[in-house]
């Protein structure tokens, strides 16, 4: 079944918020887009939520991805993403735009989608 | 890149990496739900771009309480592994896929999953029915529209019939029920489809 990679992760995920357990934004998905943004770092930002920032420095990671990575489950990550959006490091984006969330397009662009996926590996 | 990142550079440069390009894109997400065993992270595997990736998630209280009936008087929390992969479609569209597990302690966590998902592809191994019996309980309660696909296992008993099936499962005459082998790609994508085809054909308002 799963491979799981070997070692320990990064920071234990006790230790990775400071203690606290609810993100400061309640609205971090788990497929809400995480991007670094050009604000400089400031010093002394703990080292789990430095941890986060390098992982982004490749590109944008949805929530759920930096989780893995990061091997913390995603509601520590969210309780990092959220201060660091506070913090104006991070920018979050909503996985479909708030618009086109009942949008039936949105369906038959998936369905589309993987029809095309089947016939053009 | 997948699932065994090194401890310093978690994803630098890797090749196939998991990181997004820079266009805006729609981010939406089906369930794979089912129990233990029943090929979740195997059809995830055949149609994900990524190698599939997981999250170690805590379980809540409430299955605390199931494991002090079990004996167990821990204060330490259970941790589960969700599996996840990911396809990019044209249109801009990237897909994920959850591999969700279905007992009962699960529930908040499937809350948490099944939040903004499309709908769920249910996996039943036709050879133990009653398995997945807790996993069509959940999807039910949460509203989740579903499709069940039945996992082709070389053994899988050939003679049931599918209004046989349906009647064992307890299934809505218009919930769709593909048969699929969760190794084989199409197969997989075929499985997909018959629950995307459901939706689309479902009264938009009644969704969700």
């Amino acid at each position: 079944m799963t491979r799981r990679p070997a070692g320990r992760p990064l920071v234990p995920a006790y230790l990775s918020t400071g203690g606290v357990a609810r993100p400061s934004r309640p609205h971090l998905e788990r497929l809400s887009v995480l991007a670094r943004s050009e604000e400089p770092l400031p010093p002394g930002l703990p080292a789990a939520e430095l941890a986060l920032l390098d992982t982004l420095a490749g590109g944008s990671l949805a929530v759920v991805e930096a989780a893995a990575l990061l091997r913390l489950p995603v509601s520590a990550v969210r309780v990092l993403a959220a201060d660091l959006v506070d913090r104006d490091l991070v920018l979050a984006r909503a996985p479909i735009p708030p618009a086109e969330r009942f949008d039936p397009d949105l369906l038959k662009r998936v369905a589309d989608g993987l029809r095309a996926l089947k016939h053009h590996p | 890149m997948a699932s065994a990142p090194s401890n310093t550079t978690p994803s630098a440069g890797a090749p196939g990496a998991v990181h997004h390009p820079d266009t805006a894109r729609d981010l939406v997400k089906i369930l794979v739900a089912g129990p233990f065993g029943v090929g979740k992270t195997t059809l995830i595997d055949s149609v994900s771009e990524i190698r599939p990736l997981h999250t170690e998630e805590h379980l809540s209280e409430a299955s605390a309480e199931v494991d002090d009936l079990a004996g167990v008087r821990e204060k330490s929390t259970t941790t589960v592994a969700i599996d996840f992969g990911r396809i990019s479609l044209a249109g801009d569209v990237v897909l994920y896929l959850f591999g969700t597990p279905g007992q009962e302690r699960f529930r908040a966590l499937w809350d948490d999953i099944a939040y903004g998902a499309l709908g769920a592809l249910v996996l039943v191994d036709s050879r133990r029915l009653d398995a997945s019996f807790d996993v069509l309980g959940l999807v039910e309660e949460s509203g989740l529209p579903y499709a069940v696909a039945f996992n082709d296992f070389p053994d899988a008993p050939r003679h049931y019939g599918a209004e046989r099936l349906r009647q064992a499962l307890d299934l809505e005459p218009g919930t769709p029920m593909v048969t699929c082998d969760a190794r084989d790609r199409e197969s997989s994508i075929d499985a997909l489809l018959a629950l995307v085809d459901h939706l689309i054909g479902r009264d938009p308002m009644e969704a969700r």
